[in-house]
């Protein structure tokens, strides 16, 4: 299939514009016109998961145009390592985030349109390999977020959506300012991220060293990184069921996918002096802190967001290991995180849309009324907790093999939380679900079939990678151990330009 | 051990448990009501005892092959291969995993069968043996996994099913917070196991065989005999190996309740009675052992670690035991008991009588099942009351009770010939063997306040007179056939079970031991296991020694609980009663606990709360704020200047335009005038100028 990297980046857009004209009198069809234009990119996804060639690690399925030559701007999209386990997690998120939309009943048109215009620009940030276009992509999908949040959120919706907007901003500003001074202090004058990192020794030391901590604090907002997160418990809070799960699922990723795109791949140099600190001691900070965080909370959504923090943290922690099963399992973390997240916000939303509110403390024995909501949720919160024979066991341990040959100390620290995570999952779900029921909730139903939909899949994957993590890993091997490998190589000379 | 045979059956036993729990857990709820609890049974007990019948069929296929090869592998697929740690989803057989394999099957199976009739009026009759068959699946995976990690992935498997059993009277929060608890300190064992294994992988990488997988590990390990510790470059002087084997049994002191994380197992009494006596009992809570056992080659290693898990497995033994004297709970004193009797298997792996360990292992779970399932059929029997206080005299009314918990009394209190003096009087007689008196005497201790607890228990239990309720009185029965015949077939493997290793002074037959010889056939371990005293007459002689403390325990437990001759409450009032108080609550372990780490940690995490919302979200809205009062301000230089500047130039013009409209006559008078003056003065200027 040609161009299958446009067609799976437009064809949402295409789908928006359906939307936008339809008359009102049929606007109950903009749900399903937003799930045919997901479908093809989730065929389209398999279809590259299928032909992937996981042998090398050279760009795949590319497609390249020339867009503004005086500017050396293209249109150049394609496929590596990094990039296709996110791309198929984008597919699968946003399929399923669209049925976990049905209950919005405002303004669904614009509701949907704004969905697929996220949807464009999350798989173009994927797929770009020109940094002007990546930029592009990564504004797009800013503002129908904030819209997102902002309309069709909760009752802070409108702080929570301008301080994810302002925060995500700042980052963008600092994104753009690297950008530019990487095209204008390139070897020759380029924004093909291929080209720039190919070129990485071109740019001195101590330039690559303030490009990369810019470049680090507009993607670290985006994961969030302490001490950038606070925005997130917030727009989670507010945001609506399935916005939560796009946020959680894909968005976060942007920033790891970003650091290892560019940081990693344009700057080595810097980024082998820098990692340990940036990505190391800031993601062991993110995975202890994030988990104490979660454990004070009573709001049952809050809380699920400062878990994903601490997950998050697991991701940075492996990239700073420097070693093929740190990097490998921090990508595998990206992908696991995003599938298991998106249960437990789902999950969430499921109680919250019958209860109306999530304090944690005024629930008690759903297990009794709701057995297979329970029981999903058990299951939910135990992939959470990395236990084996689920997906995130195997990409935790992989980042903690890999990092404690480099960083000891840290791994003991992210593996102690493996205690404190345990901890305030099970409390959480003692509270919520155990014990005698909440008599305000003996008529609540059990699972509608179209909520078991949206959770059923992403718990089959979770299982399936955890008894067969091959699946992604071979996918993603050979791109991120080459990449290591150009991180690593960078050691000699970057001590040489020190001195 | 380098050429396993290969075999495709091993997966057979693993899976059918797995689906059996699988279909449970799917449609249990309907198969439960449009087939009744029947079908629920059948298919529960089924998949186990199935899984045992090729178990027994692997076990003979095995004798037949000669000792040096008894290794069996079935390689599934491909687990994962990333930085050098390739590993497969594989089961291997060896004579270990073989005699743990008949265990779980075995003993597992006959607890399945027991449970139909104990649970039988639980509405979630389905869940229960869903969940059963998961933990009978995830055991069998820690036993035949044939990597560290596939082991690991038993191992938290057996704790996420203990912890859903605990808890499977959800309802009561007493029992889900028993679930937590366990869980959660197994979690802490866990750390330092994967630590571990994150050392030992990085230490077997440095010296070029970068592998997890067991028989690999067992081949490379004794080249990790000079390496030392390295952390990140940082060369310590401290052995790798001895690191890694502490840090493993800190791991084994989690699952098999040991000093210091044994607090959990107590409280895992919340859990319905098949579930104490499956996982806390005969399974799970040996998982330790196995593992020890299993990594032989590595803890022979260290004489450090030995040392530790001799020393921790002797004090465990007698700590546990004096708590066991003191407590009123059926449940609780087997409990306290099981962490006893494990502590008497760590103390022999410590000194090295790894197959007197294993055999403990095996005889523990004949009859401290034997123990828990009589203990749940009285509980049964007296409409859910544990309290022994409020029993007596059951032995009339519940004969085949009675009989078997009684045989298992005798074997656990190591009467001979019973399956518990077999192995336990082996392992006493070990540890002094391998010159360690202090783990000796503190085992020899343990065995005598051991039999007086347990015969306090019979006495309370089973004789005497009835002192509880007259409703319970009259509800008292015998249990009904299905959990009758399991108790016969236990109590019966607790007289005859230890019959396969005999002590050396009383006859020369261990085909246990010879059995299990390839597994602990290392260099290291041979030595270790080969020392010690090889005189008859001295064992015979210390084997008395052992008989005259057990004797004594009952006697005392006898004159105090039968006859009723020695009051106990004498005893506890022994100086001013303050040592019976301590042991009555446990040592005051858990409040411990609880003041030292749970209380500052839940304030430390709302501190950080409190930190992360007011702090840090605190500069996040500051800024916020900053930038919205400079807008203002410079909305105010906007207004006030910018837009003033405006305006002033704007009212300048007008100003001016309003004072110059005036000259705007209309007179043509007027402008010639003005004209005429204007060229007078400009003539005026230019003479001026000019002079």
């Amino acid at each position: 299939m040609s161009h299958a990297l446009t067609l799976i980046t437009f064809v949402p857009i295409a789908g928006m514009v359906l939307i936008l004209a339809l008359p009102d009198s049929m606007k109950n069809a903009s749900k399903w016109i937003a799930v045919a234009a997901t479908i093809p990119q989730l065929l389209i996804a398999i279809h590259l998961y299928e032909y992937f060639d996981t042998t090398t690690s050279a760009v795949q399925f590319a497609e390249k145009v020339s867009w503004m030559p005086s500017y050396h701007i293209s249109y150049f999209v394609g496929v590596d390592g990094i990039s296709i386990s996110m791309i198929l997690l984008t597919a699968l998120i946003m399929f399923i985030s669209t049925f976990a939309s049905f209950g919005i009943n405002r303004a669904e048109k614009g509701y949907y349109a704004m969905l697929l215009m996220l949807d464009t620009g999350m798989m173009g940030v994927f797929v770009s390999l020109d940094f002007f276009l990546f930029y592009i992509f990564w504004e797009v999908m800013l503002l129908p977020m904030y819209f997102l949040i902002g309309i069709w959120g909760g009752p802070r919706r409108e702080y929570a959506a301008i301080k994810f907007f302002l925060y995500t901003l700042l980052g963008s500003v600092l994104i753009l300012l690297a950008m530019l001074g990487l095209y204008y202090y390139s070897a020759t004058p380029t924004f093909d991220l291929t080209e720039l990192a190919a070129n990485s020794s071109h740019y001195s030391i101590g330039f690559q060293r303030i490009v990369w901590i810019a470049l680090f604090i507009g993607f670290a907002i985006k994961i969030p990184a302490f001490p950038f997160h606070t925005w997130l418990p917030d727009a989670h809070v507010e945001a609506p069921t399935a916005i939560s799960v796009i946020l959680a699922g894909v968005l976060l990723k942007m920033g790891t996918y970003g650091i290892l795109r560019v940081n990693f791949a344009v700057l080595p140099a810097a980024t082998y002096q820098l990692a340990w600190l940036f990505l190391g001691v800031i993601g062991t900070i993110n995975i202890v802190y994030g988990a104490m965080c979660a454990m004070a909370q009573t709001d049952y959504k809050k809380l699920i967001a400062y878990s994903s923090i601490s997950h998050m943290g697991y991701v940075m922690l492996g990239m700073a290991a420097f070693t093929a099963a740190g990097i490998n399992g921090a990508v595998l973390q990206m992908f696991n995180h995003g599938t298991i997240t998106a249960m437990l916000f789902i999950l969430v939303g499921v109680i919250y849309d019958r209860a109306h509110h999530r304090e944690i403390n005024g629930f008690g024995g759903l297990a009794q009324q709701m057995p297979i909501y329970t029981a999903i949720t058990g299951f939910a919160f135990f992939a959470g907790m990395g236990l084996p024979g689920m997906s995130a066991f195997i990409s935790e341990v992989l980042v903690l093999l890999g990092a404690w040959q480099t960083h000891p100390v840290m791994v003991v620290f992210g593996a102690a939380t493996a205690i404190l995570t345990a901890g305030y999952l099970l409390w959480t779900f003692q509270r919520i679900y155990l014990g005698p029921l909440n008599e305000k909730y003996k008529d609540f139903p059990d699972l509608s079939f179209r909520e078991a939909f949206t959770l059923v899949p992403l718990g089959i994957i979770v299982l399936i990678l955890g008894v067969y993590p091959h699946a992604i890993l071979g996918l993603l091997n050979t791109s991120l151990v080459h990449l290591n490998q150009v991180v690593l190589s960078t050691s000699g000379a970057a001590v040489a330009m020190v001195r | 051990m380098d050429h396993p045979i290969a075999v495709t059956f091993i997966r057979l036993i693993v899976a059918l448990p797995l689906a059996g729990a699988a279909i449970n857990f799917i449609a249990g709820a309907w198969l439960q009501k449009a087939f009744g609890k029947r079908a629920i049974s059948f298919l529960g007990c089924g998949v186990v005892i199935a899984a045992f019948i090729l178990a027994v069929r692997a076990f003979i296929a095995m004798i037949a092959i000669p000792p040096e090869n008894r290794f069996m592998l079935d390689d599934l697929w491909k687990w994962f291969d990333v930085g050098g740690l390739n590993l497969d989803i594989a089961f291997w057989l060896d004579p270990l995993s073989m005699v743990m394999t008949l265990i779980v099957t075995g003993v597992g199976g006959l607890i399945h069968i027991y449970s139909i009739g104990y649970m039988h009026d639980d509405d979630g009759y389905w869940r229960f043996f869903g969940w059963l068959n998961l933990f009978t699946f995830a055991m069998l995976v820690l036993v035949l996994g044939d990597n560290l990690w596939l082991m690991f992935v038993g191992w938290e498997g057996v704790g996420l099913c203990s912890f859903a059993l605990i808890g499977f009277w959800y309802k009561v929060t007493a029992n889900t917070t028993a679930g937590n608890k366990a869980f959660i300190v197994n979690r802490i064992g866990d750390l330092a196991f994967v630590i571990a294994l994150y050392s030992l992988f990085a230490g077997l990488q440095s010296i070029g065989h970068a592998t997890l997988v067991t028989r690999e590990v067992a081949r490379y390990a004794p080249e990790l005999a000079g390496t030392a510790l390295n952390f990140a470059g940082y060369q310590s002087a401290y052995p790798l190996v001895g690191f890694v084997t502490l840090l493993m049994f800190i791991g084994a002191t989690g699952k098999s309740a040991q000093i210091p994380l044994y607090v959990w197992l107590p409280d895992a009494m919340a859990g319905p009675t098949p579930v104490s006596a499956l996982i806390h009992a005969a399974t799970m809570v040996t998982a330790g052992v196995y593992m020890v056992a299993r990594l032989n080659f590595l803890f022979s290693m260290s004489p450090f670690t030995m040392g530790v898990i001799a020393v921790a497995g002797g004090l465990t033994a007698l700590f546990a035991a004096t708590i066991g004297v003191a407590q009123t709970d059926i449940k609780k004193v087997l409990a306290y008991s099981t962490v006893s009797q494990l502590g008497y298997m760590f103390a022999a792996l410590g000194v090295g009588a790894y197959a007197a360990g294993v055999f403990h292992l095996m005889t523990h779970a004949f009859f401290k099942a034997c123990l828990f399932l009589g203990a749940g059929s009285v509980i049964h029997a007296m409409g859910g009351e544990q309290d022994m206080r409020k029993m007596g005299g059951l032995r009339h009314k519940m004969p085949v009770t009675f009989v078997t918990f009684m045989a298992a009394t005798l074997a656990i209190s190591g009467v001979p010939p019973f399956a518990g003096f077999m192995s336990k009087d082996e392992i006493i007689w070990q540890a002094i063997s391998h010159g360690h008196p202090v783990v000796w005497a503190m085992l020899l201790i343990g065995a005598g306040i051991t039999v007086f607890y347990m015969f306090r228990q019979v006495y309370m239990t089973f004789f005497g007179e009835f002192r509880g309720t007259h409703e319970q009185e009259h509800h008292v029965h015998e249990s009904p056939p299905s959990m009758a015949y399991v108790l016969i077939a236990l109590g019966a493997l607790s007289v005859v079970g230890g019959l396969v290793m005999i002590p050396e002074f009383i006859a020369t037959f261990k085909p246990f031991e010879d059995f299990l010889d390839p597994v602990f056939s290392s260099e290291v371990t041979r030595r270790i296991t080969e020392a010690g005293i090889h005189s008859h007459a001295t064992e015979a002689a210390f084997g008395f020694v052992t008989f005259t403390v057990v004797v004594i325990g009952w006697l005392v437990a006898d004159l105090m609980y039968r006859q009723q001759k020695l009051n106990p409450a004498r005893f506890s009032q022994m100086f001013g009663g303050v040592p019976y108080e301590w042991v009555y609550n446990k040592y005051y372990v858990d409040e411990f606990y609880n003041r030292v780490i749970i209380q500052p940690y839940m304030f430390a995490t709302r501190a950080l709360a409190w930190f992360d919302s007011n702090i840090i979200d605190g500069v996040v809205n500051l800024a916020a704020r900053i930038i919205v009062f400079l807008s203002w301000l410079s909305g105010l230089f906007d207004h006030y200047v910018v837009d003033g500047l405006v305006d002033f130039s704007a009212n300048l013009t007008l100003d001016v335009g309003g004072r110059l409209r005036r000259l705007q006559t209309g007179s043509i008078n007027g402008y010639l005038y003005g004209i005429l003056a204007a060229v007078m003065l400009i003539l005026l200027v230019r003479a001026v100028v000019r002079a």
